[in-house]
């Protein structure tokens, strides 16, 4: 058989390619429950990590439904609309004007019985998407935890925003001043902003990705306005 | 096809006096990409060993079917395919590991060390030499990388795996970390420097 005939090339190729395509659909398929659970087990983790909740290995969910007493979905009129808010995807929510959106509320009671409402946020960093749960008193305004991740950031530089260093410094800030809604703000250490809105230090040799999680704060929170004033009265 | 090589050598070879980083300055690109912290760095290794041995094994054992004008697809689509089920396989079971790493698995496929392996050694060798070969080439890329990790993560976060291991006290007194370490530009310069000692220490790699 002449293997460098046209023929046989086209039929090896052909071939090669089913056989591959098989064995990656066979995987992809095999794998298809655990991945998914595994990227849920990781959003839970999220969530809790916002209210300074770090559960042990494989408690995960158990934890998640012991602290996690309610989740709803509002719209930026405050009003409660149809969904679940778990699998409500935020980066595609974001695309929408703010009264088209449907945003996910976690309701979380502590240990100590105090009541805080966790809200997701979803932008865009340097090289690719950043993300975060802020969680938020039940005054609607003062922020007792916060938590932020990324795709791929650069390690040591943009990639800090996950360090607690970083998000340690939301806690106790204001979103809510005389009656206004005002996001946090993320500035380089030593600036202020030019409103008086509460803000952070950024992280020094991340400008880009600082600047992303400022807007990201202030694109995501921004339609959550009436429910949080709502809470503060 | 006589196996002049012993196997032995050609699981070692690679560790040090062929080098597929530091001697044939292959997979730079990666070097760059993934060694600022040492944890990224030792799984991409063990990633790059994994699909390097079982490419290096499936080409071999195919070598003698592929037809010569398609081979270099060939070995694509096979290195893409592995890559693909490795990437699948982390976020199944390593789901904290497949994160770090993000899109770095991804670029395996792109790595040099790879196509070369299997251009220059798997074509023509017997499954078992190959699997060692792919082996050993990918200890020797890991090495380098940890070595790298090594020095980057220490000298410009003063951790190790995560771990502070530059004292409290040398910061009171006035030590910073060393910024221009996370930055690629230094993985550069620390692999020149490997280069610089590997070639001193072995005077028959020294080009006139």
């Amino acid at each position: 058989m002449n293997k460098q005939s046209n023929t046989y090339t086209v039929i090896y190729i052909v071939v090669l390619a089913a056989v591959v395509g098989a064995a990656l659909a066979f995987t992809s398929l095999s794998l298809r429950g655990k991945q998914t659970e595994n990227a849920d087990m990781d959003k839970m983790r999220q969530i809790l990590a916002s209210v300074h909740i770090t559960p042990a290995k494989g408690e995960v969910s158990a934890d998640f439904s012991k602290y996690i007493i309610g989740q709803k979905v509002i719209n930026s009129a405050g009003d409660e609309v149809d969904g679940k808010a778990f699998d409500i995807d935020v980066a595609n929510q974001i695309r929408l004007a703010d009264n088209e959106r449907k945003l996910p509320v976690f309701e979380c009671r502590l240990d100590n019985g105090t009541v805080k409402y966790i809200l997701p946020v979803y932008g865009a960093g340097l090289w690719g998407p950043i993300w975060g749960y802020v969680a938020v008193d039940s005054d609607g305004s003062t922020v007792y935890g916060a938590y932020f991740a990324h795709q791929g950031e650069t390690p040591g530089l943009g990639a800090e925003i996950e360090k607690p260093a970083f998000s340690d410094q939301f806690e106790g800030k204001q979103l809510i001043k005389n009656n206004e809604f005002m996001p946090i703000a993320v500035v380089k250490a030593g600036q202020k902003p030019a409103g008086d809105e509460d803000y952070v230090d950024g992280v020094s040799g991340g400008t880009i990705t600082s600047k992303g999680v400022s807007s990201m704060l202030a694109n995501c929170l921004a339609p959550y306005r009436t429910f949080l004033i709502n809470l503060s009265k | 096809m006589a196996d002049k090589i012993s196997n032995k050598s050609v699981l070692f070879n690679p560790l040090s006096k062929n080098n597929p980083v530091v001697v044939q300055v292959l997979g730079i690109c990666s070097v760059l990409a993934v060694t600022a912290k040492l944890e990224p760095a030792i799984v991409m290794g063990i990633s790059v060993i994994a699909v390097l041995a079982f490419s290096n094994v499936i080409i071999s054992l195919i070598r003698n079917t592929i037809p010569t004008n398609i081979r270099i697809i060939v070995q694509l689509v096979v290195v893409a395919g592995l890559v693909v089920i490795v990437d699948q396989l982390l976020k199944a079971y390593a789901y904290d590991v497949s994160k770090q790493l993000s899109v770095f698995i991804g670029l395996i496929i792109t790595n040099c060390i790879l196509m070369g392996r299997l251009e220059a050694f798997a074509m023509a060798n017997r499954p078992w030499a190959s699997f060692l070969d792919g082996v050993g080439n990918g200890l020797g890329y890991t090495i380098i990388l940890v070595i790298v990790g090594f020095f980057r993560e220490l000298l410009g976060s003063g951790t190790l795996l995560g771990y502070q291991v530059v004292p409290q006290s040398f910061y009171e007194a006035g030590y910073v970390n060393n910024g221009l370490m996370i930055l690629p530009p230094m993985a550069l310069i620390v692999v020149a420097c490997i280069i610089w000692v590997q070639r001193a220490r072995n005077k028959d790699l020294q080009e006139p």
